[in-house]
């Protein structure tokens, strides 16, 4: 058999140096969505219809959500040019201006990846230099929406197993050395340091150790993990096999959601191709050393992608946490020694040992080394996916990479770390993000999701919608989560429907302080987050809503009125006809008036009003 | 496939949950037996995920809206008129397994009210005769 | 084994490796209050009534799974500690019927003794209460899940001893809930009705069907006693109220059993005042049961026994003594056969 090398270096050849043009279609879940099955169909009957020689080939998400469908076109020797927003519509003039002229569509191209001499004929700007990718460092994600992840040649290719191989050259403790000194920290919220997590296992008494990857991601407005899942599986593979190598183990188990079916199936596809190449199973690449992974399931709870939690729901149990001691790393899965870590993470471990460490320590910050893959949603221009180092801030990542607010609203605030985060405000924008600073702060890194928001948002109103998340996903075991999240949640709604009392403020406040500091497991205690750090930064918003009983931003619908201008109302009774309530009256061409008595602020009225006539307040 | 290997209720339940579309109690029990785990066990895991069901779901999901502006607009009567229709009541699901009916609150489509939800599609301004064609439409 | 030396409330105290806070603060007399600990039950740390300040420590932890370490300083009463009891108190009692005037475990409560203990008064808290049914159709146990704190330990001793797993929580969150098989009463589940889990819960939420009504707790004299009905040797503590028994209840110090006990112990006590229980001897004259006097009956028996005796010899007579006559009545039946009659031939359905 072949040497993984010379099979890289065959490889390499085989998908770098192409000999007919390849279309490559962005088929991560966000791209389907969007329509690229339509797409790859119409590239497929157009390249029939001229009868073309060129391959079609499929990649996943490059981090454009706001751009999909993205489509990749490669002509052999010269430059690769990437589409944004391709529908079957626009194929027609891609294939025939492109692939058989030689034409970039230059409007519709997003960037391009230079030739190999770095010169480029066509006015299109490469990756790097476009203002989404220029504060970028793509390492983590570098594959993702670049190479087929259902084809390991790919991935071997392009420098994958890699760090397999140069981690089988040294010790177990060895690597768990290396990896302390690349100073890598868990990417699955508490940042704590990887390699001392590994020690921990390593050093366990056992016969039977485990390997997890904690891929239930379900932060809402998180999906990091799922680009990674979807889009290079493998590297989250070799990262678990170097773990298991690391720290003794022979079997691993990939925790996943039954909301990301792709993802699963994209997995299920790379774990068999792995064992095919002989690099998971038995004595992998001759090295002597075992091992497998399993794929399970989640079956709908948040709380699971707590790490004992996690283990119980493996376990076939109650996904509720366990108490802790024992950690996990003494007694996990079936109560072996178990090393958890997050899909990002495996991801950066494999990086880490093709790189070196070196290389690696030398991104990021003194305390936070690497990069970290953020998302970017909510009232933001460019909805997507943005790896950057440790240390960027706030203001680079919204507003250089993200293209600040979207309609030209004012930016008001930003929710990281997903419902056990916090909101933070303009003047902390320019907060460097990493571990340390953001808890600072009051908020944490999470697992990286960036919810924007602008001046429409009610910040009374967004607390409650995490509440309402937390409370519906509390395990119920522990009395501060499973009676606390219920509480405070009922309070947020009273402030949100003007039924807040000035008391009500001092009971969250104190309700919040035993939550977090009671609570058994890290749900109860980060649910306040939202609450508190609202509370600390948006502390008018909530006066407003008890003491005047108004809603800043016209989001709270009992706090809400609509009034009719009587200089600009024609009389047209547009509005009196949607109204569902029959709340509007005047005569025809005569000013009409709303009974606020009857109104149910449906806001019907004002949809329907041509004149601007009627104003929320 | 599922004997000897540790921690298959979940897959087990998943499985059943395919074939059934719920969890019948009788599955459930099978399964116990099967595993050889309390009863209470199977339930108390059945009933912690979101995932599982213990009521047979129809294919389509009916919701009506019962917000303010479609109640005075007659959202009920739509209701009382499908309810009548299908000759089954709000919560409940059809014999055939076609329909199920979920309470649900505001849809936020007022300006439309009274309105009707099938599934991911809204159906605004529905009217009594309009209530069979529209049922029809989901087979 | 070695020793740990921490500091509790300022006191020292050396106690074995692995105590855990609880036990080593108990051996101080401090008492740390807890709903869901039970010594013989697996550790839950649910229901954070335990929490203790430690220096060094995030957050509060639970005393009763913190496992003591050289040198600790833990702080059972700080300000931190008392705000969060206060307001775990507050919580629970937001979604618990407040009937403790009509209420069977009245005095005998731990969720009020805290309550009372904390000085939690007021309820800052409006809003959703549970409201199941209550569970009345067995002739045992009433189970009132609106009075369930779910601190779980009706769960656990049911699985742990007992070892039938009747009962685990089931749904999630606040809709969380202590259920029966597939959600069933417990008369239709496969409950054998030992009754621990009514011996352990904290609250009003199980009650012994038998004893509501008949007495409030500080009524009630508790009486040690041995079970008679079989061999074991069991001890509980008859619950007895103007010289009536009304109820039986565990006793933790008992030395055979704990708190446990089967069915006949727990709930088998009715035939004691039982109206259909012979009060007076009876005679069987012309083929008829005839009321006779204590006097006329004892010599009838001691003179047909003197006669057997008499005639047939000492070995001719056996007897049957009944698990339903107290244990001085059983001893004082077999001292009798044994010096009186002069033989062994003594037996009882719990051939003690
Ligand atoms: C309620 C809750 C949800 C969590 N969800 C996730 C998750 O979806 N993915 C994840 O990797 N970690 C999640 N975590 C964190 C895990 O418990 C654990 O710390 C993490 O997987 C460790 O991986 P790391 O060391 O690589 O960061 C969650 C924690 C809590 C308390
Ligand atoms: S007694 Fe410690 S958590 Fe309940």
């Amino acid at each position: 058999m072949k040497s993984l090398k010379e099979l890289r270096n065959h490889l390499r050849y085989k998908y770098l140096k192409l000999n007919r043009p390849r279309v490559s279609i962005g088929m991560g879940t966000c791209g389907i969505a969007a329509g690229a099955e339509k797409v790859k169909n119409e590239f497929i009957s157009e390249i029939k219809k001229h009868g073309l020689d060129v391959e079609i080939n499929i990649t996943s998400c490059i981090g454009m959500c706001y751009r999909e469908v993205n489509v990749e076109v490669d002509i052999p020797g010269k430059e690769n040019v990437v589409y944004g927003d391709i529908t079957p519509k626009k194929v027609e003039r891609i294939v025939e201006q492109h692939i058989i002229n030689g034409n970039p569509v230059i409007e519709w191209a997003e960037f391009q990846m230079l030739a190999e001499d770095g010169t480029s004929i066509h006015p299109i700007p490469d990756m790097e230099h476009t203002p989404y990718y220029h504060l970028q460092t793509r390492e983590v994600s570098a594959r993702c929406g670049r190479i087929n992840p259902e084809n390991i040649e790919e991935y071997i290719a392009t420098g994958g197993y890699e760090g397999l191989e140069n981690v089988l050259k040294q010790t177990p403790q060895e690597v768990i050395n290396n990896l302390k000194r690349s100073g890598l920290r868990g990417r699955g919220g508490g940042g704590f340091p990887t390699g001392q997590k590994w020690q921990f296992t390593r050093d366990a008494k056992g016969e039977k150790k485990y390997i997890i990857c904690n891929a239930d991601e379900g932060d809402p407005g998180a999906f990091m993990d799922r680009s990674i899942l979807e889009g290079d599986p493998h590297s989250i593979i070799e990262g678990m096999i170097i773990a298991g190598y690391a720290i003794g183990a022979s079997e691993g188990y990939i925790y996943i959601r039954a909301e990301y079916p792709l993802a699963i199936k994209r997995l299920q596809i790379a774990i068999n191709q792995a064992k095919e190449q002989r690099l998971l199973g038995y004595n992998i690449l001759d090295s002597g050393f075992n091992f497998q992974i399993h794929i399970k399931v989640g079956a709908g709870a948040f709380v699971c992608g707590e790490e004992t939690a996690l283990i119980n729901s493996i376990e076939g149990k109650r996904g509720m946490p366990r108490i802790r001691p024992p950690f996990p790393a003494l007694k996990g899965l079936w109560q072996h020694p178990t090393n958890n870590n997050n899909v990002e993470t495996y991801a950066n471990v494999s990086l880490i040992f093709r790189e070196g460490v070196e290389w690696y320590s030398s991104i990021g910050t003194d305390k936070s080394k690497g990069t970290k893959i953020f998302s970017l949603t909510g009232k933001i221009a460019k909805t997507g996916l943005a790896e950057v180092p440790m240390g960027t801030t706030l203001r680079q990542i919204i507003f250089d990479i993200g293209g600040g607010i979207k309609d030209g609203k004012k930016f008001k605030a930003v929710q990281i770390g997903g419902p056990s985060g916090g909101c933070l405000p303009e003047d902390l924008l320019d907060l460097p993000v990493d571990y340390d600073s953001l808890i600072e702060a009051g908020a944490m890194m999470g697992s990286g999701g960036l919810v924007v928001m602008d001046e429409s948002t009610c910040m009374v109103d967004v607390a409650r919608y995490f509440l309402k998340f937390t409370q519906s996903e509390s395990c119920g075991k522990c009395t501060p989560c499973r009676e606390g999240t219920t509480r405070m949640l009922e309070i947020l709604e009273r402030i949100t429907a003007g039924k807040g009392k000035i008391e009500d403020l001092n009971l969250l406040e104190r309700l919040a302080r035993v939550m977090k500091t009671t609570s058994l497991c890290g749900l109860g205690q980060t649910a306040p987050n939202p609450v508190l750090s609202t509370l600390r930064y948006f502390r008018d918003e909530y006066l407003a809503h008890i003491e005047e009983k108004r809603c800043p931003s016209g989001v709270c619908s009992n706090l809400i009125n609509y009034r009719i201008d009587p200089e600009k109302c024609v009389g047209c009774t547009a509005c009196a006809r949607v109204c569902p309530t029959g709340a509007i009256s005047g005569t025809k061409k005569q000013p009409h008036v709303i009974n606020t008595e009857i109104c149910i602020k449906c806001g019907a009225c004002m949809d329907a009003c041509k004149f601007d006539a009627i104003t929320r307040i | 496939m599922y004997v000897g290997h540790n921690g298959s209720l979940i897959p087990i339940l998943q499985a059943t949950q395919e074939i059934y579309g719920y969890l019948p109690k009788e599955a459930m029990k099978k399964i116990a037996n099967f595993l050889k785990l309390p009863y209470s066990e199977v339930y108390g895991v059945a009933t912690f995920y979101a995932q599982f069901r213990l009521q047979p779901r129809g294919k389509h999901i009916i919701r009506v809206c019962s917000g303010t502006a479609c109640h005075v607009r007659g959202g009920d009567n739509i209701l009382k008129l499908i309810e009548e229709e299908l000759g089954i009541k709000s919560g409940e699901t059809t014999a055939d397994l076609r329909f199920t009916i979920e309470p649900v609150a505001c849809l936020g489509a007022c300006g439309l009210a009274p309105v009707v939800m099938i599934d991911e599609q809204t159906f605004g301004r529905v009217t009594k005769d309009k209530i069979s064609k529209l049922l029809d439409q989901f087979q | 084994m070695s020793n740990v030396t921490l500091t509790i409330d300022g006191k020292q105290i050396t106690v074995p490796e692995g105590t855990t806070v609880i036990q080593a603060a108990e051996k101080l007399g401090i008492n740390i209050p807890a709903l869901c600990y039970d010594p013989e039950l697996s550790l839950s740390g649910s229901c954070r009534m335990c929490v203790v300040e430690i220096e060094g420590m995030n957050n509060l932890p639970t005393s009763c799974t913190t496992v003591v370490r050289e040198g600790m300083n833990v702080k059972t009463k700080s300000a931190a500690v008392v705000e969060s009891r206060k307001m775990i108190l507050e919580l629970l009692i937001a979604d618990h019927p407040l009937d403790c005037m009509t209420c069977q475990k009245n005095g005998n409560c731990l969720l009020q003794q805290y309550a009372y203990e904390y000085d939690v008064k007021e309820i800052s808290f409006q809003g959703i209460r549970h409201d199941y049914p209550i569970e009345t159709d067995n002739p045992f146990i009433v189970r009132d899940m609106n009075k369930c704190i779910n601190c779980g330990k009706c769960v656990r001793v049911c699985s742990e001893i007992q070892g039938r797993d009747v009962l685990n929580f089931a749904y999630r969150g606040f809709d969380t809930k202590i259920t029966v098989d597939l959600d069933l009463t417990l008369a239709e589940s496969d409950c054998i009705f030992c009754g621990s889990c009514v011996a352990v819960c904290p609250t009003g939420a199980l009650l012994e069907k038998n004893m509501i009504g008949k007495g409030r707790s500080y009524e009630v004299k508790k009486v040690k006693t041995t079970c008679s009905f079989c061999a074991v040797g069991c001890n509980f503590d008859l619950n007895v109220k103007d010289g009536k028994v009304i109820g039986v209840t565990s006793n933790p110090t008992s030395a055979v059993n704990g708190k446990h006990l089967c069915v006949k112990g727990r709930f088998g006590h009715d035939y004691i005042h039982n109206p259909n229980r012979l009060t007076t001897p009876l005679i069987k004259k012309n083929g008829e049961f005839v009321e006779a006097t204590w006097d006329e009956a004892l010599n009838l028996v001691a003179e047909k026994f003197s006669e057997i005796k008499k005639e047939y010899g000492n070995e001719s007579i056996g007897v049957l003594s009944s698990a339903r006559c107290t244990n001085e009545e059983n001893y004082l039946m077999q001292k009798f056969v044994r010096a009186v009659i002069g033989n062994n031939n003594i037996d009882h359905c719990a051939r003690t």
